[in-house]
């Protein structure tokens, strides 16, 4: 469903070349449960840009159904970013003018597409799957880290995903909330088949995933170390 | 783009000024001001010409008005003072069969007593068809008529202002004397109100005499300017060729000039229209540093918000989108400064009114609409720009 074919990234800093991602190659399927472990610098955010059309390569293919991408308009790649990929961000990046409902519902007012279901019963409805309904008025700065980071889920499924983009999704959670977050994504995988990628440097994390793939000095490579 | 879009736009909108209402309110203050001068520019050159067009028009219908000096038409250029006319001047006129009525004019500044009280008014020494020409009627008691005219009576016709000022009431003013210059004078009437007041002459502050009446208060016995009334429309090129003949027996053709209100007018229309064009440009000044305003704080709002432009970015949202979204805003600012101006300029002006004759209309309303919006949207598309370009990536790292 997402392919990379011997992506590289290269940005110059001071005139300076880095390798962000150096000759990537893989593939993630439908209804697949992955987590991509690397430590910071290792091009794993690259990389999760990448998978989430926030970043174009330098060079190599970046497929996604079987669009390249590197052939599509900046409007035709938030549209495609719009209906199949749902962002999940360590720092809950909710919109902290709006209410939590409104957050949900943010992405269906960009939506180019009529929707098939009314966005708000809809919005509801994964709320009160969530347990945070009776929050729905509430601003984000108002609930628990835990609730933020649900209303962010809630948010990336609003639009009937293909795939869920979670960047440290636990990152600013304790353990305990960390681990709720990471099993409401495994059932949100395994209930709804949705394609849920988590990129994380926690081992732990990682381990909740059905397939993992190690990135590091912006190469995949086949054991972590 | 459907109503829940622009609703949440809206909304969002709101909610960032009301995060930073103190920044909202000095920028709409910019335009505001910018509106309010230029409103207020075009409501006060509109209402002098307004003014003056209804003066002009007060003067009577078919007159041909003798100035001296050269009033050279639309440039408004003109040298008064080289000659003055006389009693001669107005009985040659007379003899002309095309004129109805031929009523000189001698005005002076003077001030009026009644016992303690005084008031500053404008001698008008003239004849009894002034009445008929400019269609003047006494409220109370009578106008002055021939008879008058002829034996030099002391009677005069006072405007409503005089009456109210000197008297107890307008009607007690009939019979009474009054003082001008030491001169008594006996009221005879009230005029009606004509209004005015402001730039031309107060109408309503005038003191009608019988000129032969007057001849203390005008000793050289020359006339400032002197009207004919003609029979009919079609008669005035005639006439003016009439007045002519008459006139350039005694006085050289540049001495003098005969005017029809319809030259007037155009020479007041075509002064007022330069007037404005430079009032409105000097007042568009202010919009334009008004739009700068915004645009700075729109610039200020674009970083502010650059997490919140790339958490939009990452769930769908367009360049288009993004760059709607701060148009809008700057749109809604910009506009709410040029309404609010709109109203407080409408505000002021009605307030002025019963002292001075601003007036609004519908070229002010669109201007303060118009212009706001324009330069919402203008001053809004850089910053708006900005915002849409950047980089989602770095728009949501930024903190």
């Amino acid at each position: 469903m997402i392919k990379l074919e011997h992506v590289k990234k290269i940005y110059r800093i001071g005139g300076e070349e880095v390798k962000a991602l150096d000759d990537v190659s893989l593939e993630i399927k439908e209804k697949e449960f992955v987590g991509i472990l690397g430590t910071s610098g290792s091009g794993k955010s690259t990389l999760m840009h990448m998978l989430g059309l926030l970043d174009i390569p330098s060079s190599g293919k970046l497929i996604i159904g079987d669009q390249d991408i590197s052939q599509l308009s900046d409007n035709a790649i938030s549209e495609i970013r719009s209906r199949y990929i749902g962002f999940v961000f360590q720092q809950f990046n909710l919109i902290n003018q709006l209410t939590v409902l409104e957050n949900v519902l943010l992405p269906t007012l960009y939506s180019k597409k009529e929707l098939d279901y009314n966005p708000r019963e809809k919005a509801i409805d994964i709320l009160k799957k969530f347990g945070i309904f009776d929050r729905k008025d509430f601003l984000p700065n108002k609930i628990s880290g835990g609730q933020q980071q649900r209303v962010a889920i809630a948010r990336a499924l609003i639009m009937d995903p293909e795939i869920i983009l979670a960047d440290e999704p636990t990152g600013n959670l304790d353990s305990k909330t960390g681990n709720e977050i990471l099993k409401l994504l495994s059932d949100l995988n395994r209930d709804l088949g949705v394609t849920v990628i988590i990129v994380t440097h926690d081992k732990d994390v990682v381990k909740k995933t059905k397939r993992q793939i190690y990135i590091k000095d912006g190469k995949i490579v086949n054991k972590y170390s | 783009m459907n109503k829940t879009y622009l609703l949440a736009l809206l909304k969002s909108s709101l909610e960032d000024f009301k995060r930073s209402k103190a920044r909202t309110i000095l920028t709409s203050l910019g335009i505001l001001i910018g509106v309010l001068s230029v409103v207020l520019l075009i409501a006060l050159g509109l209402g002098l010409k307004n003014y003056i067009t209804k003066e002009f028009e007060n003067l009577g219908t078919n007159v041909l008005y003798i100035i001296p000096g050269k009033f050279s038409g639309a440039s408004g250029a003109s040298s008064f003072g080289s000659i003055s006319f006389d009693e001669r001047d107005y009985l040659s006129l007379q003899r002309i069969s095309l004129a109805k009525h031929v009523v000189p004019s001698y005005q002076k500044s003077v001030t009026v007593e009644n016992g303690q009280k005084s008031e500053t008014a404008t001698l008008n020494a003239t004849t009894a068809d002034t009445f008929d020409v400019r269609n003047i009627k006494a409220v109370y008691g009578v106008v002055f008529d021939k008879a008058d005219e002829q034996k030099g009576a002391k009677r005069v016709v006072i405007g409503p202002k005089i009456a109210q000022k000197l008297f107890s009431s307008e009607a007690a003013a009939v019979g009474q004397s009054i003082r001008i210059e030491k001169q008594k004078f006996t009221v005879i009437g009230v005029t009606n109100s004509i209004g005015g007041g402001f730039g031309g002459p107060d109408v309503d502050s005038f003191i009608y005499i019988p000129y032969k009446g007057a001849l203390a208060l005008n000793p050289n016995k020359k006339f400032m300017a002197i009207s004919v009334q003609a029979k009919n429309t079609q008669d005035i090129p005639a006439l003016k060729l009439e007045i002519a003949k008459v006139l350039n027996r005694r006085y050289k053709s540049d001495d003098y000039s005969v005017l029809e209100q319809t030259e007037i007018l155009a020479t007041i229309n075509s002064i007022f229209s330069i007037m404005n064009t430079v009032l409105v440009a000097i007042g568009s000044i202010s919009l334009l540093v008004g739009g700068i305003g915004i645009m700075n704080i729109m610039y200020a709002s674009v970083t502010e918000r650059t997490k919140e432009i790339g958490i939009r970015r990452a769930i769908g949202a367009t360049r288009g989108d993004i760059m709607f979204q701060f148009i809008t805003e700057s749109l809604i600012l910009s506009v709410l400064g040029g309404l609010a101006g709109l109203i407080l300029s409408a505000l002021i002006v009605f307030a002025v009114q019963p002292f001075f004759p601003a007036a609004l209309n519908a070229l002010a309303v669109i201007v303060a609409i118009g212009v706001s919006s324009i330069i919402g949207v203008f001053f809004g598309v850089f910053p708006a720009r900005k915002a849409a370009n950047l980089s989602p990536i770095e728009a949501i790292r930024y903190e």
